[in-house]
């Protein structure tokens, strides 16, 4: 959560503010109209950075060879979109960040969880992970293509490698500070170390999970793409290299952008569920 | 061993040099604990790999990528590719941190700038901004100057996180006393403010320096040329396996060395603070 001070100190984005705005039909027509307005001109500054973009770039004081202007980017994106090539090679790259990262998810919450809460397991892994933990994990791209190939399975393989270590550190930090009292309760109460497990450290360690996750995604995001700019025959990463090889800066700043909005979108839409899974805390 | 060094830690009298040297004693001995699994896996990778149980292709000996790696430091190659690597690195590190501490202390202190860049910020870091590196390419070309751009675009959004919520969480009554005693903005600035947000700022530089390490490796395994990245790259187009993993010991070590020497700046920079513990580093 300390990732975006600023964001969660704001209003709702407009995304987000859609949401909420369909949650709460209940509230005063007047408030939800302030919200759309408040989003809007939050948003005003990047949809002013756009203008000058297409300004300068009408005014010819840049080549369009260096800066495509802005409607002829759109142009290009609609082209790849109708061509079906955005959609094949978002489909590969989106495919294969989900599997890094459920696997990463799905092996590293347990293993974080059990770490706090069994003493072998801990001395076992804790100095793996914090050896591994400032590791550049994009080191490891050349050896993952060496085993795995050209294909989908290294791309997971790296994305699985530098997502776990986020999740598995933020379940065990969240799993190890579960209060101490609601321990000794449930034990009270007769819960067994199972129950206890479920019930208690958790729930208690969810918020820290999440926010591990929410890290986890932003490096999904960046491992995908440098993976397949380095070493792919699909995706993203690989269509915005064939373009730029091929001197198509347009569409080239097209799928660069929509890998961009992509990922920022994936964070809000985190963001949304992590708010909506965490709304019984304070 | 550990069990007992760590009873007699509790019962251990609360003074003298007895107290000390069960202190010395339990570091030590989770040191040696902590180095155990470590040296566990390497000794794990050196007998798996001898074993033939899969090919020296794939996997290398640890031995062999360590003479590798002495090798590399004799014939100097390493200390050139290591020179441009940690030169980009930190070089784009110091205008990330500069530029980042500025920006934020502007928006955290006047309203029309945080208009400006709250969405820039909010929108920028969750990109996966490695996407940009081609435009950058084509902008500034193949050399060092694209390379630090990327750097700095990277690192410089967890700086600026940092020292915005750093800056607003200064304790109002240390500024309002500062006033009261007749101190200028600026001096309000250079000797409340800057010091009393220190430690968060280091927090978001102590997150910019792995990031920039990062980005200067993947730079170069992008774009070749000197660096630790396009000697790995240059290695694995030649099928050259110990060269590849002689990479990853490197790069491993370098960047260890470099979140070591940020941390201890860190204990360095914030003598006078009562939290001098170390952070974890992400």
């Amino acid at each position: 959560m300390a990732l975006d001070p600023l964001q969660l100190a704001g209003p709702a984005t407009p995304a987000a503010g859609g949401a909420v705005v369909a949650a709460t039909a209940a509230m005063p027509q007047r408030s939800a109209m302030r919200r759309v307005l408040g989003g809007l001109w939050r948003y005003t500054p990047i949809l002013l950075l756009a203008l000058a973009w297409e300004a300068v770039t009408r005014l010819g004081l840049v080549s369009p060879l260096e800066l495509p202007a802005l409607d002829r980017v759109f142009t290009a994106w609609w082209s790849l979109l109708a061509g079906g090539d955005l959609v094949s090679n978002g489909a590969v790259s989106l495919a294969r960040g989900a599997a890094g990262l459920g696997l990463a998810v799905v092996i590293g919450v347990p293993l974080g969880v059990l770490m706090a809460w069994s003493r072998p397991v801990r001395s076992l892994f804790n100095p793996l992970v914090q050896a591994l933990y400032p590791m550049p994990k994009s080191a490891l791209i050349p050896v993952t293509v060496l085993w795995l190939g050209f294909g989908s399975a290294s791309k997971i393989l790296l994305i699985f490698i530098g997502c776990m270590l986020p999740i598995t550190l933020s379940a065990f930090n969240g799993a190890r500070s579960a209060e101490q009292t609601l321990l000794w309760s449930a034990r009270c109460l007769g819960a067994g170390r199972t129950a206890t497990l479920l019930d208690v450290v958790l729930p208690s360690a969810l918020p820290e999970i999440l926010a591990g996750i929410r890290i986890a995604l932003a490096f999904a995001f960046v491992l995908l793409v440098t993976t397949e700019l380095i070493a792919a025959r699909a995706g993203f990463g690989y269509l915005i290299g064939w373009l730029g090889d091929g001197g198509v800066y347009d569409a080239m700043f097209a799928v660069v952008l929509t890998v961009s909005l992509l990922g920022f979108a994936a964070d809000r839409l985190w963001l949304l569920l992590m708010q909506h899974l965490l709304r019984w805390r304070e | 061993m550990t069990e007992i060094l760590e009873r007699a830690a509790v019962a251990a009298p609360r003074r003298g040099a007895g107290r000390f040297a069960v202190a010395a004693g339990f570091a030590l001995s989770r040191h040696l604990r902590n180095g155990f699994t470590l040296i566990l896996l390497l000794a794990g990778w050196e007998a798996y790999a001898r074993s033939g149980a899969v090919s020296e292709f794939l996997l290398p000996p640890l031995s062999v990528v360590l003479e590798r790696v002495w090798q590399d430091t004799l014939s100097g190659d390493l200390a050139i590719n290591l020179g441009a690597t940690l030169y980009r690195a930190l070089f784009g590190f110091a205008i990330a941190a500069s530029a980042g501490v500025t920006i934020g202390i502007l928006i955290a202190r006047n309203r029309t700038m945080r208009w400006f860049f709250d969405p820039i910020v909010s929108v920028g870091f969750p990109m996966p901004k490695i996407a940009f590196l081609p435009i950058f390419m084509l902008w500034f070309g193949l050399y060092d100057t694209s390379k630090i751009t990327m750097i700095v675009v990277s690192a410089i959004f967890p700086v600026i996180t940092a020292t915005v919520a750093a800056t607003q969480g200064v304790e109002k009554e240390l500024l309002w006393s500062a006033r009261s005693l007749g101190a200028s903005e600026r001096r309000l600035l250079w000797e409340v403010v800057l010091p009393a947000a220190l430690p968060q700022i280091l927090t978001g530089l102590q997150v910019a320096l792995p990031v920039s390490m990062i980005v200067a490796i993947v730079c170069g395994m992008l774009m070749g040329g000197t660096g630790l990245g396009a000697a790995m790259i240059n290695a694995s187009r030649f099928a050259d396996s110990p060269g590849v993993f002689a990479g990853i010991v490197e790069i491993a070590i370098a960047g260890f060395c470099l979140i070591k020497g940020i941390a201890m700046l860190r204990r360095r920079l914030l003598r006078w603070h009562q939290e001098t513990s170390e952070v974890a580093t992400v």
